[in-house]
């Protein structure tokens, strides 16, 4: 059996999404700049993906700016709040000890500029609580950043109520919702958020390209220079053909969050249930405000990067918070910031289903999971030592 | 390209040499859980030679491939040679490791190492002095 269950790492391309790709690539291939007819049809192209991903977030098109991914829509709004508001003497900036790295690296590179950072901590059930984010904003802030989902451990963050006390502060509120965006319903305007970033191929389309939600009245400096494109904004020729298959992919994507929901959801906890029987286990995150295809797992005594390598053999494609996993010292900072000690945060397994998932999928992980971590823990000292007595089980 | 060496996936996917060895002459435990990575080394030793070694490791697929090799390299060798195991010698036996893993071939060594110092601390012997 093959099994792609890391959706939140990328996801497999639409159909849809591929057509309009080469369609573009094949009959549009002008530049929206240039004059001319062919120019002429691709600024089209451009303008109508632009009115159609605008409406699917209840937006309008000005307030959507198309940059290369949710990296740089993320860069692009932090620094220019950070921008505007050091001009105005605010230098201090609120986020979450649980963002993305291109959320959490551009706020330490504003740290090491003179800027006050501020990160929340979460609970042990990965949630950020909004009388934190409300203590914590004061009249020296000039940007709260906070993620509509965690990526790990599928978290749902309260960001219409984050967003609702920056509104009342008059502070600008940008959320990363690249997880989010296209698994559930998101309407910026009912968010009340000022900046919004969103990346295609979390949502079935192509790679290296997403988008910046700019509300109408917040400023927006640039990251790029060099051109007059998205209103002076972002330069650069636009990726036409992979705009436009974003918002193709968006499109379906909206249109299936109703059924996917109520289709992945009995999966999910049937994995969970099924994963809890492994001893010394514990779910990552919380089990109500959590994404519909995520399943997160930490399992005492074994390494994180040896389970993925033989569930990879199984045919299944999982990811893991395991510092081995990327080359870092340190295991995943999501799953220390909910209070997992370095032991257990190695042993850690996300799986982030497919829309077309089923439970017999499902079944299968359990069962490989289960053969797997069992396997590992038959030489592993450290396991030794927890079932001798040796050391206190931590799970 | 893959990540690993099918040298390295051959002895991560049949490690050579697990287990544990009851009346060892020489243990050695190296890492922390902490870092990701934990080794013990199980050193069986009659007339100077390593007649039987098991390994047990927590560790990245690197990490248990590295433990599996640097038991094949020493199994039936003398104490001597065995003290004289390196790193590289792990690390090119398995036809080469990444470079952040490069760390688990060390850990190897210094397994094998420490197994050995124990060996020798149960004997009474300075080996130092030989070095």
């Amino acid at each position: 059996m093959k099994i792609y269950a890391d959706n939140a790492a990328t996801t497999k391309m639409s159909q849809a999404a591929i057509d309009t790709m080469l369609d573009c690539m094949n009959n549009i291939y002008g530049n929206p700049s240039s004059l001319y007819t062919i120019g002429q049809k691709a600024k089209e192209r451009l303008e109508e993906a632009r009115e159609d991903i605008a409406k699917l977030i209840n937006a309008q098109p000005r307030e959507i700016i198309f940059t290369s991914g949710g990296s740089e829509a993320d860069n692009q709004a932090i620094l220019s709040a950070a921008a505007v508001g050091k001009a105005k003497g605010r230098i201090k900036i609120v986020s979450t000890a649980i963002e993305h790295h291109a959320v959490l690296h551009t706020l330490k590179k504003l740290e090491k500029e003179g800027f006050e950072i501020v990160l929340l901590p979460v609970g042990s059930n990965g949630i950020v609580d909004v009388s934190d984010a409300e203590a914590a904003i004061d009249d020296n802030t000039c940007l709260v950043t906070v993620m509509t989902v965690n990526n790990e451990i599928g978290t749902i963050q309260p960001i219409k109520e984050i967003a609702d006390i920056c509104r009342s502060r008059n502070v600008t509120f940008h959320t990363d919702a690249v997880q989010a965006i296209g698994h559930m319903p998101i309407d910026v305007k009912e968010l009340g958020v000022d900046m919004l970033s969103a990346s295609a191929h979390k949502f079935h389309g192509p790679k290296g390209v997403g988008f910046l939600y700019v509300r109408k009245g917040v400023r927006l400096t640039n990251l790029i220079e060099g051109g007059a494109q998205e209103r002076g904004k972002r330069a650069g020729t636009e990726n036409v053909a992979g705009i436009a298959a974003m918002a193709e992919a968006l499109s379906e994507a909206v249109d299936n969050i109703e059924y996917n929901k109520k289709h992945l959801t009995p999966i999910r906890d049937h994995l969970i249930k099924g994963l809890s029987e492994i001893p010394h286990s514990a779910l990552n995150g919380d089990m109500d405000d959590r994404m519909c295809n995520n399943v997160n797992f930490s399992f005492e005594g074994i390494e994180g990067e040896s389970l993925l390598i033989l569930l990879d053999q199984k045919g299944i494609s999982a990811s893991s918070g395991s510092a081995c996993t990327s080359g870092a010292l340190d295991p995943s900072h999501v799953l220390l910031a909910i209070g997992r000690v370095h032991e257990v945060a190695h042993g850690s397994l996300r799986l982030s289903l497919g829309e077309d998932a089923t439970l017999e999928e499902a079944d299968y992980i359990i069962n490989a999971v289960k053969e797997v971590v069992e396997y590992l823990r038959s030489f592993s000292p450290v396991w030794r030592d927890l079932v001798s007595g040796k050391k206190d089980f931590i799970l | 390209m893959a990540l690993y060496s099918e040298k390295v996936m051959d002895h991560f996917l049949n490690p050579r040499n697990v287990g544990v060895i009851e009346d060892a002459d020489g243990v050695g435990e190296v890492g922390n859980a902490k870092c990701g990575d934990i080794m013990k080394m199980y050193l069986k030793i009659d007339n100077d030679k390593i007649s039987d070694v098991k390994f047990e490791t927590f560790g990245c697929a690197s990490a248990i491939a590295s433990s599996s090799m640097a038991t094949e390299l020493i199994k039936g060798k003398s104490v001597d040679n065995a003290m004289e195991l390196t790193n590289k010698a792990v690390a090119e036996a398995l036809d080469g490791l990444p470079d952040y893993k490069m760390h688990c071939s060390v850990l190897a060594e210094e397994a094998i190492r420490s197994a050995l110092d124990d060996y020798y601390k149960k004997k009474g012997i300075d080996h130092y002095d030989k070095l």
